[in-house]
């Protein structure tokens, strides 16, 4: 007790040590409260120069907490010790630019390429409805026909039955370019010439009108076949027609012996017939599961015509060519019910690059010219469009909708829209191949009020 | 012998150098916030090498012009030693509200205003250290809320009161941000000058960080 009352801490300097009283207060020191350092110089007495700065800390060691007490709760409102002015520079920086996208950034994009390019769309929405659907009533369900051809001109023509029309993709017009009699047709075979003006059309009698397709007027008859004529196509002023007696001529619509031409190979009816784009090789498909190769000098001549490659890897009837438009002498073809394969050649050396099996039968294909992608339409169960990735042959969608087999498919001149036609007297029209970067300026999508157009008949 | 003398006096640093070194460091460092926070279009910016790495600088007029002047007179200003602090403020163009507060916190070695005494550090050193904050200045974008609107940003030095400012320069509140969430970044010290610097902005209550 003696000890504790003897250091009072400067306390209770009054405070007698040597009493006793048991009334005294029992003095319990807060360290925590004391100032050493004032109690160390008083006690001690001494003066140097490190003591001289403390009592300056000591003296004002409250007003110090204050103050650092103040710069932490009102440092933002700026009271310093120094105290401080704020100053901006007048005239201010400009403001980003109007209409200045600000892109989202990803996090931790850091350092890539100012204004780095979009990166090229990987997978493009590809609609599954088909974007119009127009009624063909009538049209003939026979796989070996070819009743659907879209021209230059933007018009797409379509022989239903007997009667070949005319529908303007443009317009949205029809109009019926020729109907034949009940002994002559019914139309086996439609195809638009090069040039937009004239169509071709094969009958059930073996016969093929030429017709001027603004004037509404034929121009010539091509009687070359004896029987019905399923397939044509044009190289040019070449107009070479694929019939069921198994051959093929090739005419030259400008001269009086139009006659150029005959190939005879095939053991069945010619179904398929494609010229290649360059107009070198011409590809027929026929009922025997063959596909031919010709030279287009070779078929130039007027005896019976020698064929370059005879490929007998089908199992079906080829009825599907294609020529692909980005690699020349590649060539994808289609097998019937009991093929359901597509096949691509190399029409140089004949020999077969790649086969799919597609477990449906093929009736047509269509290569995109603006991806490299293929376009099939099937029968047998799902009746779909199914469009390919080349080389890959990975399937990029399937379109259905159709409730009979996709016979015949056409292109847009654009490349961006295929007809398909079917057995259930459907003509969809499938925006498949992508869509022009201009606003819709193309045909095929004006007229959306023309709601009556959809349902309109065509006959 | 000749290296060793090449290498003490690169060595050491002047109140001038320091400033200097400070001075382009600032401007630097607002132009890639500039790039990095989205304020211009990224077509307006160039890539410079410095301080070894790839850094964007605007070569926008106007934006160059604003923040050579505003950097080169607080270099100036540096060298009296009365800089306190240097803010660069980011707000929404429509609302005027403060979006970003970037804060570079200078202290000023008194020694070297007064009487003028150099100092040693390595510009390697420095140079490391600059590196340093300019790459948490890019990681930053991690962190910091997606800038949705159009934004401008301008630049506040915190001086000493009797500090004489030319006539260009008005008195400016300090423009502070009412909920702010701060993260420090690295500081730079050339030994005359310590820089620390740290980012404030604005928590936005429905972001879900």
């Amino acid at each position: 007790m003696a000890a504790l009352i003897s250091s009072n801490g400067g306390k209770d300097p009054a405070a007698t040590p040597a009493k006793k009283l048991p009334q005294i207060d029992r003095f319990i020191p807060d360290r925590s409260a004391m100032n050493f350092d004032v109690a160390n110089m008083l006690v001690l007495g001494k003066e140097n120069s490190q003591l001289q700065q403390q009592p300056l800390r000591s003296d004002c060691s409250q007003e110090e907490y204050k103050k650092q007490l103040a710069e932490n709760l009102l440092r933002d409102a700026n009271i310093f010790q120094k105290k401080s002015r704020i100053l901006a520079f007048k005239s201010k920086p400009p403001p980003p630019p109007e209409g200045f996208e600000r892109e989202s950034r990803l996090l931790y994009s850091e350092n890539t390429a100012p204004g780095a390019s979009k990166p090229r769309r990987m997978f493009r929405q590809i609609p599954q409805a088909p974007e119009r659907t127009l009624d063909a009533p009538e049209i003939l369900d026979d796989y070996y026909l070819n009743l659907l051809d879209w021209g230059t001109n933007n018009i797409l023509a379509v022989a239903l039955g007997h009667t070949v029309y005319l529908w303007n993709a443009t317009t949205g017009g029809i109009e019926e370019l020729m109907q034949v009699s009940e002994d002559d047709g019914p139309v086996t075979s439609v195809s638009w010439a090069p040039d937009g003006k004239h169509i071709s059309v094969g009958l059930n009698n073996a016969d093929v009108q030429l017709w001027d397709a603004f004037s509404l007027r034929q121009v010539r008859s091509l009687k070359a076949h004896t029987a019905r004529v399923g397939s044509l196509a044009w190289n040019g002023p070449i107009l070479s027609t694929g019939g069921r007696d198994n051959v093929i001529f090739n005419h030259d619509v400008r001269i009086r012996e139009h006659v150029t031409g005959k190939m005879a190979a095939h053991q069945q009816e010619v179904c398929g017939l494609k010229w290649s784009p360059s107009g070198q090789q011409l590809a027929s498909g026929g009922n025997d599961n063959l596909l031919y190769v010709w030279d287009a000098a070779a078929a130039a001549s007027r005896g019976n015509s020698t064929y370059l490659h005879r490929l007998d890897e089908h199992q079906a009837a080829v009825k599907a060519l294609a020529w692909c438009p980005f690699q020349s002498n590649l060539l994808a073809s289609g097998g019937g019910t009991a093929d359901r394969c597509i096949k691509f050649w190399n029409t140089h050396t004949g020999a077969c690059i790649q086969s799919v099996d597609t477990a449906s039968q093929v009736c047509a294909l269509q290569w995109s010219k603006h991806e490299r992608e293929l376009l099939s339409s099937h029968g047998f169960s799902q009746n779909q469009l199914i469009l390919w990735k080349y080389p890959s042959m990975v399937k990029m969608a399937e379109l259905t909708g159709h409730t009979s087999r996709v016979l015949h498919m056409a292109q847009s001149p654009d490349g961006y829209t295929v007809a398909s036609a079917a057995g259930d007297e459907t003509l969809r029209f499938w925006q498949v191949f992508g869509t022009p970067d201009t606003t819709k300026a193309t045909a095929v999508r004006t007229k959306a009020s023309s709601s009556a157009l959809n349902s309109r008949c065509i006959r | 012998m000749g290296t060793g003398q090449q290498a003490a006096t690169r060595d050491v640093i002047t109140l001038k150098g320091s400033s200097s070194i400070v001075g382009e460091f600032f401007s630097y460092a607002v132009n890639s916030i500039l790039f990095q926070r989205g304020l211009y279009p990224s077509e307006q910016f160039d890539r410079v090498k410095k301080y070894g790495l790839t850094m964007l600088v605007s070569h926008e007029d106007k934006v160059k012009g604003y923040i050579s002047a505003v950097t080169s007179q607080i270099a100036d200003w540096l060298q009296t030693g009365k800089v306190q602090r240097v803010v660069m403020v980011i707000s929404s163009l429509a609302t005027k509200e403060v979006l970003e507060r970037w804060n570079f916190l200078i202290e000023t070695d008194r020694d070297a205003t007064e009487t003028g005494a150099t100092k040693e550090k390595s510009d390697k050193e420095i140079m490391q250290e600059i590196q340093a904050i300019m790459r948490q200045i890019t990681s930053s974008v991690t962190f910091l809320p997606h800038l949705e609107e159009s934004c401008s940003f301008e630049l506040l030095v915190y001086t000493d009161t009797d500090l004489e400012a030319p006539t260009s320069w008005e008195e400016s509140d300090p423009r502070l941000i009412k909920k702010a969430q701060e993260v420090k970044l690295r500081s730079l010290n050339t030994k005359i000058h310590k820089i620390d610097s740290l980012v404030a902005y604005k928590v936005d209550d429905d972001s879900n960080v």
